[in-house]
């Protein structure tokens, strides 16, 4: 069997555009699996809107720590020992700034803490059609771990690209370069990077292909809204050919990508004529030569 | 006063929307320190032009082993909860990435054969940025998972008597969690559409949960139902709109405070102000100088 492939679209700043491309290639691209790693802002289901639940679990969300009052005898080991001021002066934990280090449960002497698992997420496995899988998660607000989250919703991935002998996984990433990012690029064959043409664009473009750098991923980048600023379009462009990046195209400005987003689809379905799914269309083409090569 | 700009979903404005009222409410006289907690994308520079800034590095601490000391019983590693310590028979691998610095490795091991060291994680920068603003924002490493950290160092910098524009991560995560657990006030800065609903119920919730008061600032404003509804029966006030502009996106490409170029949306940010100001029974405008 051929070997599994799997490319993450990320884009460092949010909202350039990243989920809306991701959209379009799942159309595109034919058997398929399809993720979406951004756990505490998943939004791809709201356009592939799965046809049938294969299977869910929760997730656990990590252990966080709660006193018995009445075991406690106050002596403060644990106010001592915990490094993220999470226990007040009353012996209180605010779980908030409970990190789950266990510290307070490991010291107690009175044997006062109670440490247990909770939900953290949920993870799906769906039916988009034509036996096709899409997996994703959701996340409980303001849980963290939210990297353990992703690299379980990969493993899934891999589990149905397996069963269902698809040779390709197609990730929507996470903003940013933390924590679910480095979780949602490691392992990966390209790294697309979706940005647009503004000083925030470029500032972050950098920033998040020198983390694929890190982890030696190949890298290629799709500048969105490219009509906005020629003069920063041409200084992405520049940076790309500089530091050997493939620029994979360009999609111009369209206002019809939000209209396409409230009825649900993606743009290439909505609208299939416009500039914009002609330039995504072109950007697949070369996404395919590409893949061929990797 | 400290006042959080969040989102749920990136790229709504976020940003924007914080160093423009930064702006305007410096202009109006009042003492206003801008914070990026944004540490993974620190964007407000790019708008707020700071200079002199002093650079001081984020260091978290992190465990070494002594082998002279050490007799491999793996206990360090059986309780560290972040997978940050493997023991082997001979060895003890610390992935210092994992570490969130608990010392709890450190405080149990029976040799006492651990210590601590510091590691460098990212830094903070400070400075003064136009109109008077004092600026700070934090920056996390490439290839360093933990912006939790970075954003808490972020928070010493606080400065007493200024008014205090929080520009949060996206996302509704720990980071965010992080960011606006101190604030009096946060402001959601959305865009209506499916997407910027969906994580915008999720951030609000969670605010609501910590006991924040909130609002929403709908940015790049246009017919969109689902959105005013949700307002509507959960009872959040909607402080501010700004309207879809393509001048507005091409004054964002070049970098620039849209007030300085458009005054006439200054009205807007000045309904900001008095909204947040209502709602939470605080001052904002002309109680110093």
């Amino acid at each position: 069997m051929e070997k599994i492939k799997e490319i993450v679209i990320v884009s460092g700043k949010g909202g350039t555009g990243k989920t809306s491309f991701a959209a379009s290639l799942a159309l595109l691209f034919k058997g398929k699996v399809m993720v979406d790693c951004d756990v505490d802002a998943a939004n791809l289901h709201l356009i592939l809107n799965p046809e049938k639940l294969i299977r869910q679990s929760p997730f656990p969300g990590g252990k966080k720590a709660d006193i018995y009052s009445e075991r406690c005898t106050k002596c403060g080991v644990c106010v001592e020992a915990c490094r993220f001021e999470a226990i007040s002066s009353d012996f209180v934990v605010d779980t908030v700034l409970c990190e789950g280090c266990g510290a307070c449960y490991v010291l107690c002497p009175a044997n006062a803490v109670n440490f247990t698992e909770h939900t953290g997420g949920h993870w799906y496995v769906t039916d988009t059609g034509n036996n096709e899988r899409f997996v994703y998660a959701e996340m409980l607000p303001g849980e963290d771990n939210s990297g353990k989250l992703v690299a379980a919703v990969r493993n899934e991935a891999r589990i149905e690209a397996e069963s269902t002998g698809s040779s390709l996984i197609a990730i929507d990433g996470p903003p940013g370069i933390g924590c679910p990012v480095i979780s949602s690029v490691t392992g990966t064959k390209l790294v697309i990077v979706v940005t647009e043409p503004t000083p925030s664009g470029m500032h972050d473009l950098e920033r998040v292909i020198a983390l694929s750098a890190h982890f030696r991923i190949k890298t290629a980048v799709v500048v969105n809204k490219s009509d906005i600023s020629l003069s920063w379009l041409n200084a992405i462009k520049e940076y790309c050919s500089a530091n050997n990046h493939y620029f994979l195209g360009e999609i111009p400005y369209e206002l019809s990508i939000t209209e396409a987003q409230r009825a649900g689809k993606a743009i290439i379905d909505y609208k299939p004529e416009c500039e914009a799914s002609k330039a995504i269309k072109g950007i697949f083409e070369r996404l395919q030569l590409m893949l061929e090569n990797i | 006063m400290k006042i959080a700009f969040a989102s749920g979903k990136g790229g709504t404005g976020k940003t924007t929307i914080a160093v423009n009222f930064a702006y305007h409410i410096a202009n109006s006289g009042q003492q206003v320190q801008y914070i990026d907690c944004d540490v993974e994308e620190p964007n407000g520079h790019l708008f707020l032009k700071p200079t002199a800034l002093e650079k001081k590095p984020v260091k978290v601490m992190v465990p070494v082993v002594d082998l002279d000391k050490c007799t491999f019983c793996g206990r360090c590693g059986a309780e560290c909860r972040f997978n940050a310590i493997v023991n082997l028979k001979d060895k003890v691998m610390i992935f210092q990435e994992m570490c969130h610095s608990c010392a709890l490795c450190v405080k149990i091991c029976p040799e006492g054969a651990m210590r601590e060291d510091e590691r460098e994680i990212g830094y903070t920068e400070q400075g003064t940025a136009m109109s008077g603003i004092s600026f700070v924002q934090g920056v996390l490493n490439v290839s360093e998972p933990m912006a939790g950290p970075v954003i808490m160092a972020v928070k010493k910098y606080y400065k007493e008597g200024f008014i205090k524009i929080i520009d949060a991560p996206p996302g509704t995560s720990c980071p965010v969690v992080k960011t606006m657990s101190d604030s009096d006030f946060v402001v959601f800065v959305t865009e209506p559409t499916p997407f910027g609903l969906h994580d915008l119920k999720i951030a609000v919730s969670i605010a609501l949960n910590m006991g924040k008061p909130v609002g929403v600032v709908i940015n790049r404003d246009g017919e969109y139902l689902p959105l005013k509804e949700y307002l509507d029966e959960n009872g959040i006030p909607l402080l501010m709109t700004l309207p879809e502009k393509k001048e507005i996106a091409q004054s964002y490409s070049r970098g620039e405070i849209i007030l300085n170029s458009f005054p006439q949306y200054a009205e807007n940010f000045e309904k900001l102000a008095n909204n947040i100001m209502k709602l939470s029974g605080k001052k904002i405008k002309g109680s110093k100088k």
